[in-house]
């Protein structure tokens, strides 16, 4: 059984986009995320607006995808192991016509393509189902690892939390990644500070982060999370870059990004607005902090 | 029944192996125990085709998920007690759960792993796995069966657990028979009774039913290699036919063959059954041979089984 397609590049589309302009759809996300979450009344606000700018960036600039042939043998994978976070891919992929904008509103919904957490067989532009957390970096390990064994230069993002760190598989698969020198590879680590338990640093330290990665063999980055000119940049570096190691990006966030009352606050992972606390949101958004 | 004795795992090795030649999307994901688990050859002649992960059963499970979305066939290879529980969340989260064509298998099923002890015996690991969606769950009988078992799994979509034996189990098929996934084999007829038998403890039955027709007994003998799905007609056809039927398996009576096969029983309404397996309860280093008697897993024991009133 094969599944490899034609080698034509079908992808690419999206390369030119200025920093302004991602800067503006990361906003539409957050929005469409949101809304998501108000109608939904259920889900998870905080850690998807402090991704927000990493998966805008990504989407609308990085992966070489086609959302008219979602699983083209050759495209870029995007594994968002931290599963919880869905909205802001969900956004992304329906605002770039992977399903019909509709299915936006039926977020957590009895039927719907938008689970909970994301389910490959369910939504269209999902690369492999996550939401038990530590597992998406092994998946990506296996898919970076494919791309090597036959021969294909797709590559393979993999956005973790900073809580999710604490799994011990992350770390065997870091080790497997660094063994292996998956340059295709990058680990995206949003870094927003707080586990729904309360902050990391008083749960399970992570330490030297940054320098923990590098130790483990990987081309690292340091960065603020939020900030799209640097997001922009550090890409750039890491598609350039002929190190031949796995990347780590150790993006700096603020849970609950854009949203004064959610921004740094434990209590918003995994709560959704009422309607006042929402119309408050929405302007904030919009007009930016 | 034939004089040999071979470990299903030699089954597996082989199998893979020539398979693995023919089809360069069959992959095996080594846990550092490959040697043990009889991939050796496959890693040497294969390397291409061929991953280890080290000691790193999750991420292993992982790694098979990610290959499997490219249309590669993985099989995570380990110990049969690893390869359940320990990655058990994985294979559930990033196998089953997105059906994608991984096949877990593993030697050191049931208490064959006997002189490591208990905490290398798998006792546990079918049942875990009958209880997960999508999951097809086999232990062939012999080494022919694990061959042609293997080569099944790698030509059926879909998420797989196969378990082999460490220690040589007697050979009761040869290299022609044919097996299909799901699908008993009913070795003997009979009318007095019905042995339903996985795995190691196959040969087991076929040996009790000798003893059972000297003694005017008739039995009937079904290999159910296939936990899951389960031939259900073929047991209904016991229930019907027969209406006493003794379950036997190197598992756990919890959850193995005897609760699936109570399960249709029960629901038929119209026979009994007696579950012979491990006990509920965890093994030591013995040999093998006297850990399946410490459960009552013994020709002796299915023969009077068989003659009692029940």
């Amino acid at each position: 059984m094969s599944n490899i397609g034609s080698r034509t590049k079908r992808g690419g589309k999206m390369k030119n986009v200025s920093v302004e302009e991602l800067k503006e759809r990361a906003k539409e996300l957050r929005k469409t995320a949101l809304t998501m979450i108000y109608e939904a009344q259920s889900g998870h606000p905080g850690g998807a607006l402090s991704a927000a700018d990493l998966v805008a960036a990504l989407y609308y600039r990085e992966l070489n995808i086609n959302p008219k042939e979602p699983r083209w043998p050759e495209r870029d994978r995007f594994i968002l192991s931290k599963g919880h976070a869905c909205p802001i891919q969900y956004a992304a992929l329906g605002r770039l016509g992977y399903f019909e904008e509709s299915h936006l509103h039926t977020l957590r919904q009895e039927g719907s393509i938008l689970q909970g957490h994301p389910d490959m067989k369910k939504c269209p532009g999902i690369d492999i189902s996550t939401g038990s957390l530590g597992q998406g970096l092994s998946c990506g390990v296996g898919m970076a690892l494919a791309a090597k064994r036959r021969g294909e230069d797709y590559r393979v993002f993999v956005l973790t939390g900073d809580g999710e760190l604490d799994e011990g598989q992350i770390w065997e698969a870091v080790m497997a990644a660094s063994a292996w020198k998956l340059d295709n590879l990058t680990m995206m680590i949003d870094n927003n500070r707080l586990q729904l338990d309360g902050p990391c640093e008083q749960l399970i330290p992570h330490l030297n982060l940054t320098q923990k990665m590098r130790e483990f063999g990987f081309e690292t980055y340091e960065i603020d999370g939020n900030d799209m000119g640097e997001i922009v940049e550090t890409l750039d570096k890491i598609k350039a870059s002929k190190t031949g190691r796995p990347k780590c990006i150790n993006a700096r966030t603020v849970k609950g990004k854009g949203v004064s009352y959610m921004e740094d606050q434990l209590g918003w992972h995994g709560m959704a607005p009422d309607e006042e606390q929402y119309r408050t949101a929405m302007e904030e958004l919009e007009r930016g902090l | 029944m034939g004089e040999n004795k071979r470990a299903t795992r030699d089954g597996f090795g082989d199998a893979i192996l020539e398979i693995g030649k023919t089809n360069p999307d069959i992959y095996v994901v080594d846990i550092d125990i490959g040697k043990s688990c009889k991939t050796g050859a496959f890693s040497k002649e294969l390397p291409a085709q061929h991953v280890n992960v080290g000691i790193a059963e999750q991420n292993g499970a992982g790694v098979a998920a990610g290959l499997a979305t490219t249309g590669i066939i993985p099989f995570v290879v380990t110990y049969a007690v690893f390869g359940s529980l320990r990655m058990g969340e994985q294979i559930r989260q990033e196998v089953c759960y997105p059906n994608l064509n991984v096949k877990i298998a593993c030697s050191h099923g049931g208490v064959t792993p006997a002189n490591d002890g208990a905490s290398h015996q798998s006792i546990e690991d079918m049942g875990v796995y009958r209880t997960i969606p999508n999951m097809t769950v086999m232990m062939p009988a012999d080494y022919y069966a694990a061959k042609a078992l293997v080569k099944e799994a790698a030509n059926t979509y879909g998420p797989m657990y196969l378990r082999f034996t460490r220690d040589a189990v007697p050979v009761i098929y040869d290299e022609n028979t044919k097996f299909e996934i799901g699908k008993a084999k009913r070795l003997t007829e009979g009318r007095d009774v019905a042995m339903i038998a996985i795995g190691d403890t196959v040969h087991l039955a076929l040996e009790a039913q000798k003893e059972l027709e000297k003694a005017g007994i008739s039995a009937r003998v079904l290999d159910m290699h296939t936990l899951k799905p389960l031939d259900e007609k073929a047991v209904l056809d016991c229930v019907r036919d027969i209406g006493r039927i003794i379950t036997v398996e190197d598992h756990n009576i919890l959850n193995g063959l005897g609760s699936a096969v109570c399960e249709i029983a029960a629901e038929a309404g119209d026979a009994k059954v007696k579950r012979v397996g491990i006990q509920d309860q965890f093994g030591m280093s013995a040999p093998y041979e006297r850990l399946l008697e410490i459960n009552g897993i013994t020709v002796e024991h299915l023969v009077a089984l068989a003659k009692q009133e029940w």
